[in-house]
């Protein structure tokens, strides 16, 4: 189980550096949703026994990262006519450097840190760590706004991963929650996308730093 | 195989299986592409042909326009000859001989690229630079990779090294030194070795002014050098070696064979890349290698 585990983990942290590399928003989108997919089927590879909340919380997390929020994306491009060419303020080969760097760092610090028993040999904790650095690294280095959601959005399944260590502690309300605020927040952020279009006549998000009253 | 008759034949078998493989490739493009196709042995008549032609050589030349392509030809049969051929063994084996083999390897690189810039033409020796800068992250993932199994097998010796680990390690071992083949030997989607528009070509560009046997030792060269990786892809991948020679021998022609057709498939869908996306595919293919160093690292300490 931990194997199949780990092979997933293993999957999701090689799409963290597929959606670096990716250099249109269509295949940017896609990758993190598939991601999101991975990591929703992950609680029930973690659950010992059945549990039918369980597998609401991960039914509901593949519907909503790996359909409604693709969609929400995709309908906020489609509205706002944006040309799918990112324009990334890191290059493409520099920012899978930084991802690979930080792949390769959070499994040597994952070592270092004081884990459960059960929690030493999963990549649970690296796959978390790499996967919040990739999002990092997608919010700074790519200027349209719906790449940064992107990144935004993969930063958030990093902090999933890490949640999944919590799983038996934390009450799935909060995951469920979490879920829910996303969908939201996609949700405002493609008519925030639009009204950026039409004020600016672009989705570049370094005009919005020219802003004057 | 030891001895000195051994290192002989061992040394004869892999010159003459060479020329095999580019055969094979165009066979496998023919065919996706519904044609017939050049017969499989043309690399043979083709070496036969040139080596009766006379040389025609630039007068601003040095003897190093013809010492190159001997000088490479010589260092990538020595880097094969430590390559183990499946039941036959290597030509030789000791403790690092696998750093000889990268050092072999870039000596080759280095006396096609010196060659090419003999005659002072732009063309040629803007196809060394082209050569040259993908071979900085092409050598770079090729590095990784032999790391890599030198960590999983806790040797330095390639004879000994080459256990594949299967899982994980395994797929992105073969994922990337499969496109450090590709790299290596000039291959679509990193250069199209039937172009002849000089814009785009990489390494036929830097033979266009070698002509009969020099030319014969240069292409003899290269189909040594994608035996060599293919050899190296499929032993570092498929336990070979651990087999008795009848069985071992035929898994390394069968994976040899599908690596080729693999290459082949690939020539015939792939369009060769633009030049600004090919560091990307190269350093692809060297995080492959790093990420299988790392498995092959976890592996070792947990």
């Amino acid at each position: 189980m931990s194997l199949n585990l780990n092979l997933l983990i293993g999957l999701a942290m090689g799409l963290n550096l597929v959606a670096l590399g990716s250099s249109r928003l269509p295949s940017l989108i896609r990758v993190m949703s598939a991601q999101g997919v991975l990591l929703g089927t992950m609680p029930l590879l973690l659950a010992a026994d059945f549990d039918w909340r369980v597998a609401a919380v991960a039914l509901a997390t593949v519907f909503g990262k790996g359909l409604v929020i693709p969609r929400l994306l995709r309908r906020a491009m489609r509205a706002a006519s944006i040309e799918r060419e990112l324009e990334p303020i890191i290059g493409f080969e520099v920012s899978l450097l930084l991802g690979a760097a930080a792949t390769i760092v959070s499994v040597a610090v994952a070592r270092l840190l004081p884990l459960m028993p059960e929690h030493a040999d999963s990549l649970l904790v690296p796959g978390a760590l790499a996967t919040a650095a990739t999002g990092f690294i997608l919010l700074v280095g790519r200027v349209k706004a719906i790449a940064q959601v992107c990144g935004y959005l993969i930063l958030e399944n990093g902090i999933y991963l890490f949640g999944l260590l919590l799983i038996h502690a934390t009450p799935l309300l909060v995951e469920a929650g979490v879920l829910l605020d996303l969908t939201v927040g996609v949700f405002v952020i493609g008519i925030i996308v639009d009204r950026i279009q039409r004020a600016f006549d672009s989705l570049d998000t370094r005009k919005l730093t020219a802003l004057r009253e | 195989m030891s001895g000195f008759v051994g290192r002989i034949a061992l040394g004869v078998l892999w010159v003459l299986l060479a020329p095999l493989l580019p055969g094979i490739i165009n066979r496998v493009k023919a065919w996706v592409a519904g044609r017939r196709g050049p017969p499989v042995l043309q690399l043979y008549y083709d070496l036969h042909r040139l080596w009766q032609k006379g040389v025609v050589q630039s007068h601003l030349a040095s003897p190093g326009f013809i010492a190159g392509p001997a000088v490479a030809w010589v260092a990538v049969l020595g880097a094969a000859l430590l390559v183990p051929l499946g039941p036959a063994g290597t030509g030789l084996s000791f403790r690092g001989d696998v750093l000889l083999m990268l050092y072999l390897l870039a000596l080759g690189r280095f006396a096609t690229a010196w060659a090419a810039m003999e005659t002072g033409s732009a063309f040629e020796g803007m196809g060394a630079a082209r050569e040259v800068t993908f071979a900085v992250l092409a050598e770079a993932a090729l590095v990784a990779a032999m790391l890599a199994l030198s960590v999983q097998s806790g040797s330095l010796s390639l004879l000994t090294m080459l256990v594949p680990s299967g899982g994980a390690a395994a797929v992105l071992l073969a994922a990337g030194l499969f496109t450090v083949l590709l790299a290596e030997n000039c291959r679509v989607p990193f250069d199209d070795p039937n172009t002849h528009l000089e814009l785009t070509m990489i390494h036929e560009v830097m033979v266009l002014d070698h002509s009969g046997p020099p030319l014969a030792v240069i292409l003899h060269g290269a189909s040594l050098k994608l035996l060599l990786f293919s050899v190296l892809l499929v032993e570092s991948v498929l336990p070979v070696r651990s087999l008795a020679p009848p069985a071992s021998a035929a898994l390394l022609a069968g994976g040899v064979l599908a690596t080729i057709v693999g290459v082949g498939v690939v020539e015939s869908l792939l369009a060769r890349f633009a030049f600004r996306r090919v560091p990307l595919l190269l350093l692809t293919a060297l995080l492959f290698c790093v990420f299988a160093l790392l498995v092959a690292w976890q592996g070792g300490v947990a």
